[in-house]
């Protein structure tokens, strides 16, 4: 169902102390817009909810969780949607990139990496998807990854988690775009964050602060899924066309 | 790509400053949390914090060494709309505090020719700015921040708390510790124009008179032709402005758009191509006067809407060259190295010079002084650039000067110690596990010959 794009003021950032999640946070703070931040570290949290109200965010509450406790997930959700009123975004933005080595090692990396980007983002969405639905109303953005598009030797763990989250996704947007709900799947290439610090930079990765216009963007436009920056979109396209009897056997 | 090119590629990249000379290989480590620091982990050897890596020579670099980016540090910490102060980390552009402030009504206290440098470079350097005759340096507007020394020491710093750190820091061209978060007091503007006023003048003398008659503007900078010869030697525009006083809508500044993809070939820049274009520059103005209401960007940052200008000189880069030369007899070292440049078949082109007042500097090691500054660039040219340099720098110690660290590749550490004979006392704040190629190249050596070397004119014998 289409319904033109309002601006948010009731938002709720889950991994609020992510790279993408501040530059993005700050593109929408202004004298009407009220935020609840949830991060583990509390400090932090605080440096972001102080970086927020100084650029003019009406208020900010901030609550240090680890997301990886999803059975803590209703209540702090509770918690947020009773503090902002009404939530009209809420952005998934923790993940974590694991070490691929350890990984394929041992199922405990492997298991630790898909509680992260997965089964958290399932909780939240499970409970955020009832709440929009409710309110027939909303944003929920979350961001994947285009690692998420095919499997690949050097991440396929991080790739799966965020490739599960797709496709979850998908069904979740199948099921509640109908109530009006925008269901925002981001599909970021590289990005220069504390994740990516180790990678040598080259021209491909973006700046966090143009991650955070494209997401904007895509809400602006009612995206289902957004490519940022978009030339991932035409890079992506030629990777997933690749046949896997060719690519099983390429170094990527 | 092949695995032996791979490698390499793995090997620390080079770096280089605004200038694009020197190039020096380092390992770059983003700061992305001010508690994060020092690394709890893994102690580094040799390190220095590099902001937008705006100046131009070495200042900002540090060869083999681990430069610490600090542009992730960039989160406002609070601000009061009543008085103008501003709380920040160190990473914060002075772009962005224009973008954030200027809606509100409050303006930079001090600012450089451009605006993307950081809080913090703006304090390691004690920049200055065309209102240092009434305001000083940009150290002089923070009251306070914060230093971290790599043993892990946190000192708040204030002209009353740590005051001998807060005095080393300004203008301690990033060697006593990291800068995390700082102070900074803005000044309230109603508008975003300046009344400008452009006036054209021949002569040194002249320059001298107009900045005289124009101490009661806020800004005064004037640019200097210094390819002109006979007639027209030394000519310019003297440019002064003040804010405007008529209330107008505040609002924020876009972003740039145009940016230079590609170097361009070095010979472009040559002596009849700047000659050109300083005589266009000159005409450009008609009347000898001229009065304005123009916006603030274009009057402060005429060369910020083309993002990576530097590539103009090709990929050999420029060398910057910023004097200050004490009132007395000034002017006649200021024709010195005006002769000097024609005589070597260079050309500046963009030549600056101004005025600096008597508001003191808080920082142990700054720059600004009173006197006539001159601030030049000349391409990068093995043969001929390295020798003006040096006949500048020799020039500027006859005349009991001083170069500027932010704008230099080449002072000597000779030239550097008689410049700043207070380094000596300054290198007790140096942080020991804090370095730079300028501080390697100008506190290594000459210690000995310095002190042999009784007399100024004993100093440019050795440097001769
Ligand atoms: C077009 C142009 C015009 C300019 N005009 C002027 C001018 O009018 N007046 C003037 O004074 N200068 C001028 N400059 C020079 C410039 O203002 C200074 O070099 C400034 O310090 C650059 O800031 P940065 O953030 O780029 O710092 P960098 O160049 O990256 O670093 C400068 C110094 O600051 C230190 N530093 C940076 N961050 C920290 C930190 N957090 N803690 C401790 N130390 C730190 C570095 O170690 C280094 O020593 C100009 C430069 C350009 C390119």
């Amino acid at each position: 169902m289409y319904k033109p794009y309002k601006r948010p003021t009731g938002i709720l950032v889950l991994g609020a102390t992510s790279s993408i999640a501040m530059a993005f946070s700050r593109l929408l703070a202004r004298p009407d817009t009220h935020f609840f931040l949830v991060a583990r570290n509390p400090r932090k949290l605080n440096s972001v909810a102080s970086d927020l109200l100084t650029r003019g965010a009406a208020s900010v509450v901030v609550h240090a969780m680890d997301l990886d406790e999803t059975p803590l997930h209703p209540a702090m959700l509770s918690e947020a949607a009773a503090s902002l009123g009404n939530i009209d975004l809420a952005l998934i933005a923790h993940g974590v990139l694991g070490i691929q080595e350890e990984a394929q090692a041992h199922y405990e990396a492997a298991s630790a990496i898909l509680t992260t980007n997965f089964l958290s983002p399932v909780s939240l969405v499970t409970w955020l998807a009832n709440y929009f639905e409710g309110t027939r109303q909303g944003t929920l953005a979350v961001i994947s990854s285009v690692a998420g598009d095919r499997g690949r030797k050097s991440n396929y763990l991080y790739g799966a988690s965020k490739g599960g989250l797709n496709i979850f996704l998908n069904g979740v947007r199948n099921r509640i775009d109908r109530a009006g709900v925008q269901v925002l799947t981001i599909r970021p290439g590289f990005v220069a964050t504390p994740m990516t610090a180790h990678l040598p930079q080259g021209p491909l990765f973006a700046t966090p602060t143009a991650v955070a216009h494209g997401i904007l963007r895509a809400m602006q436009t009612r995206r289902d899924i957004a490519y940022v920056p978009g030339f991932w979109a035409a890079i992506m396209f030629v990777i997933r066309a690749i046949p896997e009897a060719i690519f099983k056997n390429l170094d990527l | 790509m092949s695995a032996s090119k791979l490698r390499q590629k793995k090997s620390a990249p080079a770096f280089e400053s605004w200038g694009r000379y020197p190039r020096l290989p380092a390992t770059l480590v983003p700061l992305y949390w001010m508690e994060e620091f020092p690394p709890a982990d893994r102690p580094v050897a040799s390190m220095l914090p590099v902001g937008m890596g705006r100046s131009y020579g070495d200042v900002c670099l540090l060869e083999n060494g681990t430069l610490l980016h600090t542009t992730t540090l960039d989160r406002f910490i609070g601000f009061d709309p009543k008085t103008g102060l501003l709380r920040c980390e160190a990473g914060v552009t002075l772009a962005e505090i224009l973008k954030f402030a200027v809606p509100l009504g409050w303006f930079l206290p001090v600012t450089p020719g451009t605006k993307f440098v950081t809080v913090g470079g703006a304090i390691a350097n004690d920049i200055h700015g065309k209102n240092h005759h009434v305001a000083g340096t940009f150290g002089r507007h923070v009251p306070r921040f914060e230093l971290v020394r790599s043993d892990g020491m946190r000192l708040e710093c204030s002209p009353i708390q740590n005051s001998d750190w807060y005095a080393a820091t300004i203008g301690g061209m990033g060697l006593t510790g990291l800068i995390t978060w700082a102070e900074v007091q803005l000044r309230p503007i109603v508008s975003r124009k300046i009344v400008y006023h452009g006036t054209k003048f021949v002569g040194v003398d002249a320059f001298l008179e107009l900045s005289q008659g124009a101490k009661n503007a806020e800004y005064s900078v004037a640019w200097i032709d210094c390819v002109a010869q006979g007639k027209n030697f030394a000519r310019g525009i003297f440019m002064r402005g003040d804010h405007s006083p008529e209330p107008s809508i505040l609002k924020p500044s876009r972003d740039p758009r145009l940016t230079l993809p590609v170097d361009l070939p070095s010979v472009l820049l040559n002596k009849y191509t700047v000659e050109a274009f300083n005589a266009l520059y000159y005409r450009k103005q008609l009347g000898r006067e001229k009065r304005a209401l123009v916006d603030y960007e274009p009057f402060f940052y005429p060369l910020d809407s083309i993002l990576h200008w530097n590539r103009l000189y090709g990929k050999d880069g420029l060398l910057q060259f910023q004097c200050v030369l004490p009132f007395e007899d000034g002017q006649q070292g200021i024709l010195r190295i005006l002769k000097a440049i024609t005589s070597s078949g260079l050309a500046s082109f963009l030549a600056v010079i101004k005025v600096f007042g008597d508001v003191p500097s808080p920082g142990m090691m700054s720059f600004p002084a009173p006197g006539i500054t001159l601030a030049l660039d000349f391409p990068v040219r093995r043969d001929v650039s390295f020798d003006l340099l040096e006949r500048l720098a020799y020039i500027t110690v006859e005349h009991h000067g001083k170069m500027y660290p932010a704008k230099d590749a080449c002072m000597t550490a000779l030239q550097f110690q008689s410049f700043y004979p207070q380094w000596r006392e300054f290198a007790h704040y140096v942080d020991p596990a804090f370095s730079s190629s300028f501080w390697q190249r100008v506190s290594g050596v000459g210690a000995i010959n310095l002190a042999a070397a009784t007399s100024t004119a004993g100093l440019g014998n050795a440097l001769v």
